[in-house]
């Protein structure tokens, strides 16, 4: 481990002067910090730390039938697929005789959110250990009725067998409390040499129904008796319902009944259409008061580093600060506020039937979000059921928690029937909580050798996770009669970090200083966007890390690999130089240009470099991707296409974030509320060809890569599009005009 | 009450005439596979094929449909006996949250059922409508050649033949 020195975490306290160490976080933003007091050795591995019962995770039947469960939701990432690869090898039983299932409250761990890349580390580990001991114990059991030692048994295809020829079945062999056992430290794990079912391309289970109209989503769900409900939300943040006459719009054909409470306003109707027209004439009758003072669009900047109140942490001091080389430069980056924007709007269904509350949910969190519902409604949690259900991609905090709650809301009013909540576009753009806006001030210096003798890096940056929480964190609670208050934000706290999410660098400098201001006000709805802090910190280092070089006259890939001592760092960042054909010198085509970038998420998760080759059309200004090269490594690889297929969406989301996007606002309201206000990158951008190359790790554990490529994509292009132009543009998006001006100037 | 041919079926469909075709196809005749994005013809996810062309379902009304014949993904075939196009989607494996993928190879098909060998440039543009969050394009790109080539290959399957214009 190359981890640098990171200093304990300090709250700067305005005006005193004083240094506290400040620890102050609640239990609530447990799934986006891993940094707890440390537990009690010995240490049980992922999450069965946390549920460290065998049958948490592993359950088989009489019949032979077995099941993996996961506390983690399935957004599209495969990773059920993955979890089921990894039971099926431990186990040495057949990857289709076995099924999983997967975040729900009645029947699955608590793992908090599925987020921060932690689903094959968390729970892909406990998966991994419990198919093992679980095996073990079936050997025991069979050594124990064949009166043979356990070294001389052996397991294939769901059964023990003997030397002699003698099988016993795992259905068989277990008995009701044979698996409900707490986990060992460690586990007898299969020799990855002998892997048949791990680190194959197995194709995903939830594929073949979603490419025939299967059931596949919670939009999906037909429950008998179900009705459709739209929710009316107000203008703008912090509008005052002022009156509406809900009677005329109850009076329309198939409504069923209007919701009110304070400014929470909701329509119910037999039929879907008709849910949509009765929410045009809601819509129209309800008259607002608006006060909402949103900054100014143009002067992000400004707001970030100076006018929003900031506390500052010190999150690393490593030699002379005040040291310096013989070449200083300095530069600030930013980054605007940026939609998650879910292709599908969120979507929930709710019933309430005798005091007991269920609802169908693409929620990250079930047992968060059952919390913050169930206080929402006054009901004891063990009320409240929440089953995940697949929705659209999500890309961290997006509706589908308020969405969640708007149709509990709903559901309590018309007890007995299943509610179905669908966002419109409109709303899913205009409420979802966003990307945090961001700035950058780098500052470093190059000496007499041509390498950094000096960094100073410093952030501003709201919170990356308003996720719940308490109900405060849910719109629903927050428009009722009697309101939930928005909770205090918080800073995630590293070594993962939020807005100093790799602020710290991986790289080796004598002298380095990073500070991360925290901004604890949120003119803006925000929260946890793939990647959070790290997609704005790694496109300004590694975008710096070229000014730098380009300073010392060296090529990008070696000013690297020279302040890069981590080996499995310099293995992708040489792999991927290697794979594109990178050289020094190198002098692309007229009108094109390369960039290079690499981060480790986090500092300790997966490795990510990416090489790409960038058009830039002088007269227009639009910059085009033509090519990406990456390489990747996420430790032991257990489906190699779905870790390619993540890192290919990695490039060309961060490409559409990078060139195209930003959440854009009036005094009032936002603006950026459907697909005209808030371009995505469309087929005509899409590049000629993306190669990602995995560098496997056989036996180590799993690091997560659901957000690795984000910072490197981004920097990768910025640095393609210095190249191509000879000119450097920091701030995000990198538009059209932007680079037009930048050409121009 | 009009009547509405979906996937080679006449159904009795009692809506209004504004309501747009999505509505009808999900509420009334329970098919998941035209799905909501936006309700704005902005995403393609909900596109269907009508009379041989890609329609996005959330802004086509019921009134523009007497007569027509409407054929949605799940008229292609079934995850046991998939037409080309969806045995190429699950052979490059060409989805990750698969929200936009239904609309995605509703306007494929419809391409490759009036052009059977597009270049890259002509897929491109003809799915330009559509949106894709997850960043699965190179996959879905893959994907519809791979269609191109399976369909070259084997005979008609009979829902492509029923979808035919």
């Amino acid at each position: 481990m190359n981890a640098p020195v990171i200093l304990d975490r300090r709250r700067l306290l305005k005006g005193s002067g004083a240094l506290v160490v400040s620890f102050s976080l609640s239990s609530a933003f447990a799934q986006d910090q891993t940094t707890q007091a440390p537990p009690p050795a010995p240490k049980l591995p992922g999450s069965l730390e946390k549920s460290p019962y065998l049958d948490s995770w592993i359950r088989i039947d009489a019949d032979g039938s077995i099941t993996a469960f996961t506390g983690k939701a399935e957004l599209g990432q495969g990773f059920k697929t993955a979890f089921q690869q990894i039971a099926a090898e431990q186990l040495d039983v057949p990857f289709a005789s076995l099924k999983v299932i997967t975040a729900d409250t009645k029947l699955t761990a608590n793992e908090g959110y599925t987020a921060g890349s932690h689903s094959l580390q968390d729970s892909g580990t406990a998966i991994l250990n419990a198919a093992a001991q679980a095996r073990q114990l079936l050997i025991a059991e069979a050594a124990k009725r064949l009166e043979l030692p356990a070294e001389n048994l052996r397991t294939e295809n769901g059964a023990v067998i003997a030397p002699d020829g003698r099988k016993l079945s795992y259905g068989e062999l277990v008995a009701t409390e044979m698996l409900h056992v707490q986990a060992q430290p460690t586990s007898k794990l299969k020799d990855p040499t002998t892997f048949k079912v791990m680190g194959q391309p197995v194709p995903r289970v939830d594929i073949p129904a979603k490419v025939t109209g299967g059931v596949a989503y919670v939009q999906d769900l037909r429950l008998p008796g179900m009705v459709h409900a739209r929710v009316l939300r107000p203008p703008s943040y912090g509008a005052e319902l002022m009156e509406c006459d809900t009677a005329a719009v109850e009076k329309l054909p198939d409504v069923v009944k209007v919701v009110r409470d304070g400014n929470f306003l909701a329509v119910v109707a037999k039929k879907e259409f008709q849910a949509v027209k009765a929410l045009s004439a809601l819509s129209a009758a309800a008259k607002w008061k608006e006060t909402a003072q949103l900054p100014k669009q143009d002067d992000l900047l400004a707001v970030l580093t100076t006018k929003l109140p900031s506390e500052d942490f010190v999150i690393l001091q490593r030699g002379n600060a005040s040291a310096t080389g013989q070449k200083t430069i300095e530069a600030t980056y930013t980054r605007p506020y940026q939609s998650h924007g879910s292709i599908g709007p969120s979507c929930a269904v709710a019933q309430f039937i005798d005091g007991a509350m269920t609802v169908w949910t693409h929620t990250q969190g079930v047992y968060p979000d059952r919390a913050a519902i169930a206080e929402m409604l006054h009901m004891p949690p063990q009320s409240v059921r929440l089953i995940h259900t697949e929705g659209s991609g999500c890309y961290g905090h997006n509706g589908a928690d308020d969405a969640a709650a708007d149709a509990a809301l709903i559901a309590r009013a018309l007890p007995g029937a299943p509610v179905r909540v669908q966002w419109t576009r409109e709303q899913e753009h205009g409420w979802e909580p966003y990307g945090p806006a961001m700035a950058t001030k780098l500052k470093a210096s190059i000496g007499d050798d041509g390498k950094i003798v000096d960094w100073s890096f410093a952030v501003w940056s709201n919170t990356h996770s308003m996720r719940p929480g308490g109900a405060g964190s849910l719109l629903a609670a927050q428009h009722m009669e009697k309101p939930f208050a928005v909770p205090p934000a918080k800073p995630l706290p590293l070594p993962e970090g939020g807005g100093d999410r790799n602020a710290i660098p991986i790289y080796t400098f004598p002298n380095a200083h990073v500070t991360h201001h925290f901004l604890p006000d949120m003119p803006i709805r925000i929260s946890a966007m793939r990647g959070l802090g790290a997609y704005h910190n790694v496109f300004s280092i590694e975008s710096f890390m070229d000014e730098l070089a380009a300073l010392a006259g060296t090529d990008p890939v070696e000013f690297r690999l020279k302040h890069l001592d981590d080996p499995r760092g310099r293995d992708v960042v040489e792999k991927a130089a290697q794979e594109f054909g990178w050289h020094t010198g190198q002098q692309a085509p007229a009108g094109r240009g390369y960039g290079f970038a690499f981060a480790r998420y986090k500092n300790l998760a997966a490795y990510c470099a990416i090489a790409s080759e960038v058009e830039v059309n002088r007269e227009t200004g639009r910059a085009r991707l033509v090519r990406a090269v990456a390489a990747v490594d996420s430790g032991q690889v257990v489906n190699p296409d779905g870790l390619t297929n993540q890192i290919e969406g990695a490039i060309v989301q961060s490409t559409s974030w990078t060139l195209y996007e930003r959440v854009t606002f009036d005094e009032r309201r936002i603006t950026s509320i459907d697909w005209q206000t808030y371009p995505i990158l469309r087929f005509d951008a899409v590049p000629e060809k993306i190669d990602v190359h995995i560098i496997n790790r056989p036996g180590q554990p799993f690091l997560g890569s659901g957000e690795t490529g984000q910072g490197p994509a981004a920097a990768s292009l910025a640095n393609g599009i210095a190249n191509a132009t000879g000119k450097r543009l920091r701030d995000l998006p990198l538009t059209r005009k932007r680079i037009k001006d930048a050409i121009d100037a | 009450m009009m009547t509405l041919k979906v996937n080679g079926q006449d159904h009795q469909i009692d809506a209004e005439p504004d309501t747009p075709l999505l509505y009808v196809l999900r509420d009334d005749l329970k098919l998941n596979a035209a799905k909501f994005g936006c309700g704005l013809g902005q995403c393609g996810s909900c596109t269907v094929i009508v009379d041989g062309k890609a329609v996005l379902s959330c802004v086509t009304p019921m009134v523009l449909l007497e007569g027509k014949q409407v054929t949605t993904l799940e008229g292609l075939g079934t995850v046991s006996a998939p037409s080309p196009i969806q045995r190429a989607f699950m052979e490059e494996q060409a989805a990750q949250c698969g929200y936009c993928i239904a609309g995605m190879m509703m306007r494929a098909q419809a391409l490759l059922q009036r052009n059977p060998k597009p270049t890259d440039e002509q897929i491109r543009a003809e799915l330009a409508p559509h949106l894709c969050r997850c960043g699965t394009h190179m996959r879905i790109l893959r994907a519809v050649h791979r269609a191109s080539h399976l369909m070259d290959t084997a005979a008609l399957s009979p829902a492509d033949k029923r979808s035919a214009p």
